[in-house]
């Protein structure tokens, strides 16, 4: 790996999914194999497993595989998350499985994520699976998905069996809200348009996936225009250095803040200025997203955990109530009227299911109505009444401000997960 | 100006993140600092996670009773220099209160003792969350680690059955009796770590960059002469340059040829090792090295 220019390197967070054989572990260890992010000792542990099962060639998948269960049974089956990087970009994957009872995983994986991989096996098409992969990432509002069309090695590096799946993905896709979409012919066993270009499908001139994954285009993906700022704590040294400093720690989730701007404080709508910004001792000209910072105000108002800072000239909702769609994690079924706590940003609020509206069948997007129980991995719309107002903005303006976990009061387990329309 | 971070600002920036929403969320934080450079990194993180206040925790560190002396100079000194409290577990006392066992042999390990002293201190101290410097590259079971990892009553962690995590909401809401570790740079990676020592110019102790030292090679595993190891028959101490790459106890942490002296060569080393053990094999001692960083690490 090249040292130079590392500190200038990228970030992309991208997720993958695919059916069980579809050989999403395999296109893994690929990537990872071919940018030289592999140890020796790894290389020859799996070198070692790959001899023992009597495999062929050397089996990247089990370069991923982790726990115990999955390496037997040769299915992943919970989010993983690995690395990578090259020197335009390091990369981190959230890899999830493909079964239809883990759409939680998906949902989990994607909920971090700039991309989507969406693998589908070309001797098979397009099946259930691939849409649900491609609903779940919409829904959760990655801007990006790579449709990767695997084993062209088995229908002969046939260009008509990719034009023929890429164009009835391009006719489904149109149900999506999913901007930018690429497709690429590959072969993940093979090693094909994976990071290098295949030798066996002249006729694709585009990028290979790894040139696709380093240069797609992720900030404006970014909100620069809501300015937001969830303060996470109070700083309060009271040292003989600091006597009087108060500052509010946080996150920038939204748009870009600078000194002498005017902010309001909610809940308690009170407006001021801008004071100063910090990284440390370092004070900034401007903080945007994600850059945590300590910014200090004019005047001494009471703002805690909790509060939000905003721009006084572009503010989000303000509510009690809010519609969201909703990804049940649990195994324990949702509780009709159920309360459940809320956590949103810093903040957090005993909250009621007030009403479900509908369940989202997500192999067809068809919305199921009438009486029916939300269990592990629904997907459902549905209205919370929360105890205290709650400050946000739609998911699909900001990931950060329009999202919310529910925990269940008793076990304190996360489960469901929610995005605000 | 750009709009644009860095990766490593955008790790430094989750990991602030994850120091500042664990103290809101638990009572009574520790970091776990075992001397080594992923610990050395979360104490820089969380200073300046909560600067100009100082950082809002103690250091927890679990001795063996075997650490190279230049581990525990630099402890000290840190903590001096940060004003931050330091608590110390000693292997030697759950020893000697018969809750851990030393092990039998010429040259025994406590490595697998600190977990118990760990664990001993945690419910001592009533820490209910404890700052590790994990990362999930380390090895495959971490992978999927969590950022919150909840713990039951015994210090356990059950990989499969773990809370989702989302976004960046963090659920650490626990019983009576339960624990979380908290992970700040779950998503570096080794190379990550190395060059932010690099961009922060983060001070680390000598022993990290090559020098002279009496030394026996055991398997391919270089020793450090030291009170806690007894040669073999046949055996002979001699001066080489070298330096480590994880720091442990003197009993089983090896050495590496190295004359790496700066921060440097260090990283090029770092980086060269990926190259070159990837395919061709790389000689035995090397690899050897490696394996060992992941013991050691994975003990946090």
């Amino acid at each position: 790996m090249e040292t130079n220019g590392y500190l200038d390197m990228d970030l992309l967070r991208f997720t993958t999914a695919g059916s069980v054989d579809d050989g999403k572990s395999t296109l893994i260890g690929r990537l990872m194999y071919d940018t030289k992010s592999i140890f020796e000792d790894q290389l020859q542990a799996i070198e070692k497993s790959s001899e023992k099962r009597g495999d062929e060639n050397l089996n990247l998948a089990l370069l991923t595989d982790g726990l115990k269960a999955e390496r037997e049974q040769g299915i992943t089956i919970d989010v993983a998350y690995r690395y990578f990087a090259t020197p335009k970009r390091k990369f981190i994957i959230a890899d999830t499985p493909g079964h239809i009872q883990y759409t939680r995983n998906m949902v989990t994986g994607a909920s971090t994520a700039n991309l989507a991989i969406i693998l589908i096996d070309a001797r098979n098409g397009m099946i259930e699976q691939t849409c649900r992969h491609s609903f779940i990432a919409s829904l959760l509002g990655i801007k990006h998905i790579v449709v990767c069309v695997n084993k062209m090695d088995l229908v002969n590096f046939s260009e008509e069996s990719f034009e023929k799946i890429k164009a009835s993905y391009i006719d489904f896709s149109k149900t999506l809200n999913v901007p930018d979409i690429h497709f690429i012919p590959i072969s993940a066993l093979k090693g094909d348009n994976v990071v290098d270009a295949s030798k066996s499908m002249s006729w694709y001139t585009g990028s290979t996936l790894l040139q696709t994954l380093e240069n797609v285009q992720i900030i404006s993906d970014f909100n620069f225009t809501d300015a937001r700022f969830p303060v996470q704590r109070v700083i309060r040294p009271q040292s003989d250095l600091y006597p009087d400093f108060r500052g509010f720690a946080g996150r920038v989730e939204g748009g870009i803040f600078r000194p002498g701007d005017e902010v309001t404080v909610l809940p308690s709508g009170i407006s001021t200025k801008i004071k100063a910004i910090y990284q440390e001792k370092v004070e900034l000209k401007e903080a945007f997203s994600p850059m945590s910072v300590c910014i200090t105000l004019e005047n001494n108002i009471d703002i805690s955990r909790g509060d939000m800072l905003v721009k006084s000239d572009n503010q989000p909702k303000v509510d009690q109530e809010v519609e969201l769609m909703l990804c049940w994690l649990n195994d324990k079924k949702m509780t009709p009227k159920g309360k459940y706590l809320l956590k949103h940003t810093s903040n957090e609020a005993k909250c009621v299911v007030k009403e479900v509206a509908y369940k989202v069948d997500i192999n067809n997007l068809n919305k199921i109505e009438g009486d029916f129980e939300v269990s592990k991995n629904d997907i459902v719309k549905i209205t919370l009444k929360s105890a205290k107002p709650l400050f946000f903005d739609s998911y699909k303006k900001n990931r950060t401000t329009g999202c919310l976990i529910l925990i269940d009061e008793f076990s304190n387990e996360t489960v469901a997960a929610g995005m605000i329309l | 100006m750009s709009h644009k971070l860095s990766h490593l600002e955008q790790l430094e920036s989750e990991a602030i993140f994850i120091f500042r929403e664990a103290v809101e969320q638990f009572e009574n934080p520790v970091i776990l600092f075992s001397g080594g450079k992923d610990s050395i990194t979360l104490v820089h993180l969380a200073h300046k996670a909560f600067f100009p206040a100082k950082i809002p925790f103690p250091l927890l560190h679990i001795d063996t009773g075997h650490n190279f002396p230049e581990t525990l100079e630099f402890r000290d000194e840190l903590a001096k220099r940060y004003n931050v409290k330091l608590d110390i577990g000693y292997v030697q006392d759950s020893i000697n209160r018969g809750t851990a066992v030393e092990e039998k042999g010429l040259n025994p390990s406590r490595n697998t003792l600190q977990s118990i002293t760990l664990l001993e201190k945690l419910e001592e101290g009533k820490y209910d969350a404890a700052f590790g410097g994990g990362r999930r590259d380390e090895e495959k079971a971490r992978a999927k680690e969590r950022f919150f990892s909840h713990r039951d009553e015994f210090g356990q962690w059950d990989p499969k059955n773990q809370r989702p995590e989302l976004w960046n909401l963090f659920n650490g809401k626990k019983a009576q009796g339960e624990s979380f570790r908290v992970f700040p740079i779950s998503n570096w990676t080794e190379m990550d770590v190395w060059q932010y020592i690099k961009k922060e110019n983060i001070a680390l102790p000598s022993i990290y960059f090559s020098h002279e030292r009496s030394i026996v090679n055991r398997g391919g595993v270089l020793l450090a002469e030291s009170p806690y190891n007894t040669l073999l028959p046949g055996e002979k101490y001699e001066k080489q340059i070298i330096r480590y790459r994880t720091l442990g106890c003197m009993t089983i942490t090896g050495a590496i040829y190295s004359d790496a002296d700066t921060l440097d060569k260090v990283i090029e080393e770092v980086a060269a090792a990926r190259e070159t053990e990837r395919g061709n094999r790389a000689d035995d001692k090397r690899s050897e090295a490696a394996m060992e960083d992941r013991k050691k690490q994975g003990y946090f």
